[in-house]
């Protein structure tokens, strides 16, 4: 008799519970009543196996990459380049790929991302232009990122073919510019930024939209103009859901794949952009720093797809292994998130 | 939270100096780039696929959009140095471009990804929203996260060395008796059917519990079981965005990429059998551009095609789903 109780009624309602539980008004010996019950018992634990069924998808994904990479993994693995032979190859090329085309789409995406929504959620007024951006916006986070790639082609990296022959712009001993750009990391940048660019604004709209408006009527009514009141209360409040979301959308831009490859980028690369292939020699040889937004470049999530592919199983432990590179990384910069999430929530001001 | 229009007024009129106009400007164009973006999409798609303003020919110009939706083959020749590709009586370039076999790739993968996506998506967040107690939704709402926030090429390793070798070929071989290929877009849509899993549980968990706690009530009121009160009342009432996710979910499985390149394979035909190998419209525009194409070359612009058929196909569907979650939605107060 318990046992129908509780399957009937909700077992997080505890008020309802008891009211219903005193009335007393279920009949179980019914034969009716008992099949719908155990009907309903049964699309419980129907849909409770299936809610465990996507945990135990991650388990055996996990799983299969652990086991494959057993063996291959190693320190030799993040410290060498691609190689043709699967015990050779390593991860440092896309590593150095990724680390560039991350820090150029961090720098662009994230000031254009918070700009747009610092006026779509703070300036804006309900005009048209306005509307058709918010509608657009929400376009735009459904297009596939292959098409991003086939603007990213067409636009940066062959600026519509407008020009004859590669032109150069060159300050020489510091920076040469080809244009059009080809398949250089800034070109892949740009085009990842164009990607994550409605991610990091509608996390960024959110997170200006939980800043209470009383903060804002308080920095105006002491006489503060617009932007100092977004500059000084606004922005400050949102920093911790505005850092979260970045976070979240570089992660995204971290695995993004297909984009790369539609705009060239190489697969199979033996040197690091402009030959960094060290932290040290970013201290070192500073000039080179310049230079590597304009070298080629493969990724991480390249580098993957490529031994992924490769026929046969010998470069199945070398593509788990750089799954699991790929994954540390992403682990960590998920990691950031929640610790700033946590700091963010302890030290709430209102 | 936008100010009052009065409030906004207010300090328009303190505001109205050219600092804080730069400023004004400035956003403004930091947020007119999402417009350019799209703008950009349309042009570059239109301007290969469709006319060319320029002196080299758009896809279309070459290819009769007849042909495109109706040659059951999608043959692009391939390039030998030297050798000339069109046929020189007619003009035409040879090879056949007709989009189906791409397409019935692209829908076979998406059809299987939904029947995998659907009910372990919508089951879960039914369990979420209904059955699960707040700690246990706090243990697997991360676990969900963190399925969504895995790269798609991790997904596609998965499907081809996991899925296939693992499931899927002992499976049919001992219990159907069939063997089947490395590749098979079975497998690619498992792999996209789980990808697309979190965010169709997440949506619909989220207007699941947006329905009003006083219908529950008043069900068990009636004498519900739980299943009459999840399936009979709190689903039809948030039905319209469990299909406005469903739709999304889709829309991702068609522009889905990387994981169908991996592990649905590279054979281009018309077929109806799910154990096949196939390529869809993502995976030839990825194996094109590995291609040493010219940028002038009919197989370089058929990329064009088939990315504006993959834009307007998830544009329609992404603006259905707005469509739907608007027009048939419950408003409880």
């Amino acid at each position: 008799m318990s046992t129908s109780v509780s399957e009937v009624l909700p077992t997080n309602s505890d008020e309802v519970l008891s009211v219903a539980a005193s009335v007393n008004f279920i009949s179980g010996s019914s034969p009716a009543m008992r099949r719908r019950l155990l009907f309903s018992r049964v699309f419980a634990w129907t849909c409770r196996l299936a809610t465990y069924s996507a945990l135990g998808m991650l388990v055996a994904l996990l799983a299969s990459i652990f086991i494959s990479c057993a063996g291959r993994l190693s320190l030799d693995f993040v410290r060498s380049v691609n190689s043709v032979d699967p015990q050779e190859a390593g991860i440092l090329a896309g590593l150095w790929g990724t680390f560039w085309l991350i820090s150029l789409t961090g720098m662009m995406a994230v000031p254009l991302g918070v700009g747009s929504a610092v006026y779509l959620e703070e300036y804006a007024a309900d005009s048209f232009l306005n509307r058709l951006i918010k509608v657009n916006l929400s376009n735009l986070a459904g297009v596939p990122s292959i098409v991003y790639g086939m603007l990213g082609l067409t636009v940066f990296v062959r600026m519509f073919d407008l020009f004859e022959k590669p032109l150069i712009i060159s300050v020489p001993g510091l920076i040469r510019i080809p244009l059009p750009l080809g398949d250089k990391v800034l070109a892949g940048a740009m085009t990842m930024t164009l990607v994550i660019l409605p991610i990091v604004i509608i996390a960024s709209q959110e997170a200006l939209r939980a800043v209470p408006s009383s903060i804002r009527m308080a920095s105006l009514a002491l006489g503060a103009t617009r932007w100092q009141t977004i500059r000084h209360q606004v922005l400050p409040a949102a920093l911790p859901g505005i850092v979260t979301g970045v976070i979240l959308a570089i992660s995204r831009a971290i695995g993004e794949t297909a984009p790369l490859i539609m705009i060239g980028a190489l697969t199979v690369a033996r040197f690091c952009p402009a030959g960094i292939d060290s932290p040290m020699k970013l201290l070192t040889q500073p000039h080179r720093i310049l230079q590597a937004p304009l070298d080629q470049f493969t990724a991480m999530p390249i580098e993957i797809f490529h031994w992924a592919k490769q026929p046969g199983d010998d470069f199945r432990p070398v593509a788990a292994s750089g799954i699991v590179v790929l994954l540390m990384v992403l682990l960590l910069f998920n990691g950031i998130a929640v610790w700033i999430r946590y700091r963010a929530s302890r030290g709430v001001r209102w | 939270m936008p100010l009052s229009r009065k409030t906004a007024s207010l300090f328009q009129r303190r505001s109205a100096n050219g600092h804080e106009k730069v400023i004004w400007a400035s956003l403004l164009s930091c947020a007119l780039i999402s417009i350019l973006t799209t703008v950009g999409i349309i042009v570059v798609l239109l301007g290969n696929a469709v006319y060319s303003p320029g002196k080299s020919t758009a896809f279309f110009e070459e290819v009769s959009v007849w042909e495109f939706f109706t040659d059951t083959h999608w043959k692009p020749a391939e390039r030998h140095s030297g050798t000339e590709l069109s046929d020189s009586a007619t003009g035409k370039p040879a090879g056949h471009f007709g989009i189906l076999p791409l397409l019935s790739g692209t829908m076979m993968v998406a059809l299987v990804g939904s029947m995998v996506g659907v009910p372990i998506g919508l089951g879960a967040a039914i369990y979420l929203s209904e059955y699960a107690s707040p700690k246990e939704r706090d243990v697997l709402k991360p676990v969900l996260e963190i399925l969504a926030g895995i790269p798609t090429v991790v997904y596609g390793f998965f499907g081809l060395h996991f899925i296939t070798p693992w499931i899927l070929q002992p499976v049919l071989k001992h219990v159907f008796g069939i063997e089947i290929g490395v590749f098979n877009v079975t497998s690619a849509g498992i792999v996209v059917g789980i990808m697309v899993t979190p965010m169709i549980a997440s949506l619909s968990e989220d207007v699941l519990r947006s329905v009003p706690r006083s219908l529950r009530e008043a069900a068990y009121a009636l004498g519900s079981t739980r299943f009459d009160v999840s399936m009979r009342v709190v689903v039809p009432a948030a039905l319209s965005g469990i299909l406005a996710a469903f739709l999304l979910a889709f829309s991702r499985a068609i522009g889905e990429t990387m994981a169908v390149t991996i592990a649905g394979g590279h054979k281009i035909m018309l077929t109806a059998n799910p154990l096949a190998e196939v390529q869809t419209m993502t995976a030839y525009m990825v194996h094109q551009s590995f291609g040493d194409n010219s940028a002038s070359s009919i197989q370089y612009k058929s990329i064009y095609a088939v990315g504006l058929a993959l834009f307007s196909m998830t544009l329609v569907i992404n603006i259905a789903s707005q469509w739907v979650l608007r027009r048939f939605r419950e408003v409880y107060q």
